[in-house]
């Protein structure tokens, strides 16, 4: 981990509502692993005394971008800034995507709207390319679509309004497709979404005893793992411990996680 | 050129090579920023508070953010005393920056139990006593906010430890001058000046508390105009040190407190907006005072005009 002022290289609409920023970065660019997120100074919000964190999208030797849609006040003042304006920024962070099991065969990405950026370089790192489950609330909301084809990937779509793909929510046509798989145990789960979408992807693996490895997502403080402000439920033989997001996550493995109902 | 100012400043017989250091909690228990920060550059590194046993914290949601400062209750999760000595001491040994432990308890006896037992190790340069957390139920802010038992406690520490002793003090008493007295009549080394304000913050759509612990402590900018009047208040009456903190995030903010009447500063809050704050903060005082020519820290300190 390091700390960087960056440069904006670009910071345009992307899709609907959502924004793609990018950033020089040299520093950072190159150490970022799969399911890694930064820390970001956002430029014009002076009262406000933390970061925002954000996955990484795309990441090379030279930057990173990240997708975003302004949600409250700090992505709102994250809209406002402009090519050649610097961010400082604190990366990689957190305990990214593993490699897949070698007795995977079939890597399977399940994403919630944009959740999908924090994918989008494990999809383009795994060996082998499977399918991808991408689900949102309507066309708009559906990112990435032919970049993750161009990868390799076989992409199905579902949206709660049927404006693109299929009807229904995306564990739907999981399930669905589930079903139909005779070896289950050549499958491998990566998902980043909404809780609830995160929580029924992990039961479902567990359910039938896949491994699923599922990007969590909880408001963060210092980032480094020092404040113990992003703490979710960890199983131990015990019973459960708090484990950090940001520093032992955000990606853990669903039978880790213990939800709270 | 200027000379360099004499930036040594001593609390018992812990010598700090300047006066800054990183307020308890904001800093993890030291690796969590070695990458970020040269940890040998602080005058000291204060860790997050350990009482006897593993202690398990609070619910989430532990933090939330507000204007010019933030509120947490996070309840002192931690590794317990031996977890702390087998898990975390031994990072220290490849640095030389000295460690100030901070320890907590619900009880006299655990404050006595986790004193006695860090008196044993020599890495622990000294200790830091959290008689003022406002976000565990048992014990905390009642040892800081009424003086006989805040008196019991320091007695109690003072006992078990040769370490130089540091007291951590409420800021929401009547009158700060009757406990930075009682600490030094009990033979505190130092008073740290101060912990986060009691505060609370609601969501009004759920009209629910926007902490699962429903009240928490205000730290920040927006607290740092309280923590310099309590820190003046109490230079005027005793005579050990005081470490001055709350929302100090430059050189000039550390400045004040000092002005005010502190011998030493902790960075806080700021460590999360940006960790480089704490390096920034000592290389800008020595700068402003090589500037003025002002020769130490001790000459610069309570200087704060009439």
């Amino acid at each position: 981990m390091t700390q960087e002022t960056t440069t904006v290289i670009e910071h345009r609409l992307f899709q609907g509502d959502y924004r793609l920023l990018k950033l020089s970065a040299p520093a950072v660019g190159p150490l970022v692993q799969p399911g890694q997120f930064v820390h970001l100074r956002v430029p014009r919000l002076a009262d406000a005394v933390l970061r925002r964190p954000f996955s990484v999208f795309k990441a090379d030797a030279a930057g990173l971008s990240i997708l975003y849609k302004s949600v409250g006040k700090g992505t709102a003042a994250l809209t406002t800034v402009t090519e050649g304006e610097e961010i400082n920024l604190i990366g990689p962070l957190g305990t990214g995507f593993p490699m897949i099991g070698k007795n995977t065969k079939t890597p399977v990405l399940v994403a919630g709207g944009y959740g999908n950026a924090a994918l989008y370089l494990q999809a383009a790192k795994l060996p082998v390319k499977g399918i991808a489950f991408f689900g949102g609330r309507s066309a708009i909301d559906i990112l990435c679509v032919d970049e993750f084809k161009t990868l390799g990937w076989d992409v199905r779509v579902t949206t709660d309004d049927g404006s693109l793909g299929q009807k229904g929510f995306v564990t739907a046509a999981l399930d669905l497709w589930l079903a139909e798989q005779k070896n289950l145990q050549a499958l491998e789960l990566f998902a980043c979404g909404p809780n609830a979408m995160l929580k029924a992807v992990g039961d479902r693996a567990i359910q039938n005893s896949l491994t699923a490895w599922l990007s969590m997502d909880r408001n963060m403080a210092c980032g480094v793992g020092a404040c113990l402000t992003c703490v979710i439920k960890r199983k131990t033989a015990a019973g459960w411990e708090w484990a950090r997001c940001c520093k032992d996550g955000p990606v853990f493995e669903a039978r880790e996680i213990l939800w709270d109902e | 050129m200027n000379e360099k100012p004499d930036m040594r400043i001593k609390i018992g017989s812990l010598e700090m090579k300047n006066p800054v250091t990183v307020a308890s909690g904001t800093f993890g228990y030291g690796p969590e920023y070695a990458d970020l920060v040269d940890l040998d550059r602080l005058g000291a590194i204060t860790v997050k508070g350990i009482c006897t046993e593993p202690h398990v914290g609070n619910s989430t949601p532990r933090t939330f953010e507000t204007s010019g400062g933030m509120l947490n209750a996070i309840g002192l999760p931690g590794p317990g005393a031996q977890g702390f000595i087998k898990k975390y001491l031994p990072f220290f040994e490849n640095y030389r920056v000295p460690l100030i432990v901070n320890i907590w308890g619900k009880t006299v006896e655990d404050y006595s139990r986790v004193a006695e037992i860090f008196n044993d190790q020599a890495r622990i340069s000294a200790l830091e006593v959290n008689v003022s957390c406002p976000n565990v139920k048992e014990g905390g802010a009642l040892y800081g906010t009424d003086v006989n038992l805040f008196r019991t406690v320091v007695d109690a520490v003072r006992i078990k430890t040769q370490k130089p002793l540091i007291i951590k003090l409420a800021p929401n008493v009547a009158d700060i001058k009757v406990f930075a007295r009682a600490a030094e009549e009990c033979g505190a080394d130092a008073v740290s000046i101060m912990n986060s304000y009691p505060a609370m913050a609601i969501d009004i759509e759920t009209r629910k508390t926007q902490l699962a612990n429903r009240t928490g402590g205000l730290s920040g900018p927006a607290i740092k105009p309280i923590a310099i009047k309590l820190v003046w208040e109490a230079a005027k009456v005793i005579k050990i040190p005081i470490i001055g903190m709350g929302g100090i995030y430059s050189p000039e903010d550390a400045l004040e407190f000092i002005i005010a009447g502190a011998s030493a500063v902790a960075v806080g809050t700021a460590s999360f907006t940006d960790p480089s704050t704490v390096v920034r903060v000592i290389e800008g005082m020595e700068k402003w005072m090589a500037a003025r020519k002002i020769s130490s820290v001790a000459e610069l300190k309570g200087t704060v005009q009439a």
